[in-house]
């Protein structure tokens, strides 16, 4: 950390933001304590200062005041600089504190601390942590996945992005090439959706399911998401379950298979301890599996193929 | 006191453009509670505002911009200049606050003071709000028939709960009366937080496994030893008593290193993966072994092994 460093950058935005008009490299160097007299190295020193303040959000503009300026100048516009003024009732303070902690463990954890620490500077309400009553309600995101923090940036600065891919049931990765449109987590899973350029189509994948880095292709700006791209709705399609337009009829043990007889078309009790339970299913192989699940609580009187196929899981696991 | 952390002259600087508007906007602010709102020590505090009070500007005419005192235990900032403010939202900060808001804003219940504050902000960052769009959190929508919304007003209003529940590994509807403590959205899921009667604990309820609830007309009585979840650090963490369960998965199955919290993940080749899991009731994995079929093999224990081989020849046993 260096002191001198961080009072150069305070000294610079206090003086920019006072000046009305463009004040010149030089004329800054005048002002400021800390630069040096060679030439070369004030202008190594003062780019990185430039950098700096603008990553930290600070609105440094470049132009010039009038034509006969030879130099370009710089200012910081009062307008573009300052929180605009906002008030909180008890109860949006009360929602803030919730929604400051969402990140808690996650990428956004800074974020959502650094804004947090803004609307306490503004004044904005009461927002100091042990006078909040303990909240009914605590909503959490995690992301664990490193894909993440990158593509977050990406769609946040409309940037393309490459990366590996590995689908699932496959032990080789793919490369993709992707113009992101945006990040969704859904179901407590993270995917992101966009137009794959290899592919030329519209694409989802899952973050868990991207390896090694993701490296940004193109500059800020060059990725355009089309007007009418819903990547809630692309998801959910992507994720979604087929439609249960077929019929099962199962033996179930009485007592036993409530997951089977809360989704069920009916319920017919026998007297030989089993009921005979009408369900409905979508495909075979993902409802063999999961009727597999009951072991001995569970027969399958028909159809024949879903039959067959919950015997052939059972015999998988005697193999 | 913690210890002093490296902090950048960047992070430094963030802090010092929002400290000056803190005190400005309260007038007259206590140090400690200051430090304490910025997350530093009390020496850390009076080293920022020694610098800024340091600030001094050479040209056109030598002088000071901010001046400040902080005798007493008070800090006072009587000349602020242009940093009386603090800086805009930058479009990370705004998107973080505004993509939890809109989270919460899709659990059911009151949700009046989260669409306000969505406004309230959406103004305040202007452009920086845009982004936040890019990012969107879906919540599985707990039962249909309303189970958030009651389960909300019940710990708002601490009464007590009645619930049928579905517990999967045991293939069980359980009765249980539960005061409630929180309602928890923890990975894209819902929980009822709460301190179960039946067993004198706290418990997690995934909403969607709530096959009946009935807000009683008694008073939730939450017990003072009733540790509240840490959900920073996983809901579900093993424990040193639990079971150790050992799989291999073939490469068709390794989602289940995706959908279970696993202690350790090995890729044995062709996809296929061994994986540990810790629990403190191994009737699920027994269930979770029949549903994979070949899929899997449980490595050890071994009387889980023989057990889910029991149960597969006495469900075969069925059709013969």
């Amino acid at each position: 950390m260096s002191k001198r460093r961080t009072e150069r950058l305070l000294s610079i935005v206090v003086l920019l933001l006072s000046s009305r008009r463009y004040l010149t490299a030089e004329e800054i160097r005048a002002a400021v304590h800390g630069y040096p007299e060679q030439d070369d190295a004030f202008k190594r020193m003062f780019e990185r200062d430039k950098e700096e303040l603008r990553d930290l959000g600070i609105p440094l503009e470049t132009g010039r005041g009038n034509v006969f300026d030879e130099e370009p100048g710089y200012r910081i516009r009062r307008q573009d600089y300052e929180l605009p003024e906002i008030r909180l009732e008890a109860d949006e303070a009360a929602v803030l504190g919730i929604a400051a902690r969402v990140w808690q463990s996650a990428e956004l954890a800074a974020a959502a601390a650094g804004a947090l620490l803004k609307l306490k500077a503004a004044g904005a309400a009461d927002l100091e942590d042990d006078q909040q009553p303990r909240p009914g309600i605590e909503p959490r995101l995690t992301t664990q996945e490193p894909a993440f923090g990158p593509l977050w940036e990406a769609v946040r600065d409309r940037r393309p992005v490459t990366f590996s891919h590995k689908a699932p049931g496959r032990s080789d990765a793919i490369r993709r090439e992707l113009e992101p449109w945006g990040v969704v987590n859904w179901r407590g899973r993270w995917y992101v959706a966009g137009h794959d350029r290899m592919r030329n189509a519209t694409r989802v994948f899952r973050l868990s399911r991207i390896e090694g880095p993701v490296k940004m292709s193109g500059p800020p700006g060059s990725v355009t998401v089309p007007p009418d791209a819903d990547v809630r709705e692309l998801v959910k399609d992507w994720d979604a379950a087929p439609p249960r337009d077929r019929e099962a009829v199962l033996n179930v043990r009485a007592g036993a298979g409530e997951g089977l007889r809360r989704y069920a078309k009916a319920v017919t009790p026998g007297d030989d301890g089993w009921d005979r339970v009408t369900v409905q299913f979508a495909d075979v192989p993902w409802y063999a599996e999961y009727l597999a699940w009951f072991g001995p609580d569970v027969m399958v009187v028909g159809p024949p193929d879903l039959r067959e196929a919950v015997i052939s899981r059972l015999k998988g696991v005697l193999a | 006191m913690t210890a002093p952390r490296m902090v950048t002259s960047a992070e430094r600087l963030r802090r010092l453009l929002a400290l000056v508007p803190y005190v400005v906007s309260r007038k007259v602010v206590g140090l400690a509670e200051t430090a304490a709102a910025f997350g530093v020590t009390e020496r850390e505090l009076v080293d920022d505002l020694n610098l800024v009070w340091c600030v001094e500007l050479k040209a056109p005419d030598p002088y000071c911009p901010i001046d400040l005192s902080y005798e007493g235990g008070e800090i006072v900032v009587s000349q602020a200049e242009s940093i009386a403010r603090p800086l805009r939202l930058a479009a990370d900060e705004a998107s973080a606050l505004l993509v939890a808001l809109r989270m919460l804003a899709e659990v059911p219940g009151d949700g009046s003071a989260v669409a306000r504050l969505i406004a309230k902000l959406e103004a305040a960052a202007g452009a920086a709000a845009a982004a936040s769009a890019q990012v969107t959190v879906q919540i599985d929508p707990p039962n249909g028939h309303g189970v958030a919304a009651q389960v909300r007003a019940a710990v708002q209003d601490g009464r007590r709960v009645h619930l049928r529940y579905y517990v999967p590994g045991r293939d069980e509807a359980t009765e249980r009366d539960v005061d409630p403590m929180r309602l928890l959205v923890v990975e894209g899921r819902t929980y009822l937080e709460g301190w179960c009667r039946r067993a004198e604990g706290v418990r997690l309820f995934r909403l969607d496994r709530v096959l009946d609830l009935s807000v009683l007309d008694v008073a939730a009585q939450v017990p003072a030893e009733a540790e509240p979840v840490d959900v920073d650090h996983g809901l579900f963490r093993p424990s040193a008593a639990d079971e150790r369960v050992e799989l291999e998965l073939s490469a068709r199955a390794r989602r289940v290193a995706e959908d279970y919290p696993c202690e350790s993940v090995v890729e044995i080749g062709e996809g296929r993966l061994r994986v540990v899991l810790r629990t403190p009731d191994t009737r699920w994995v027994r269930r979770l072994a029949l549903r994979l079929g070949e899929d899997a093999r449980v490595v050890s224990p071994a009387a889980l092994a023989e057990a889910v081989r029991a149960d597969a020849a006495a469900a075969l046993s069925l059709y013969e």
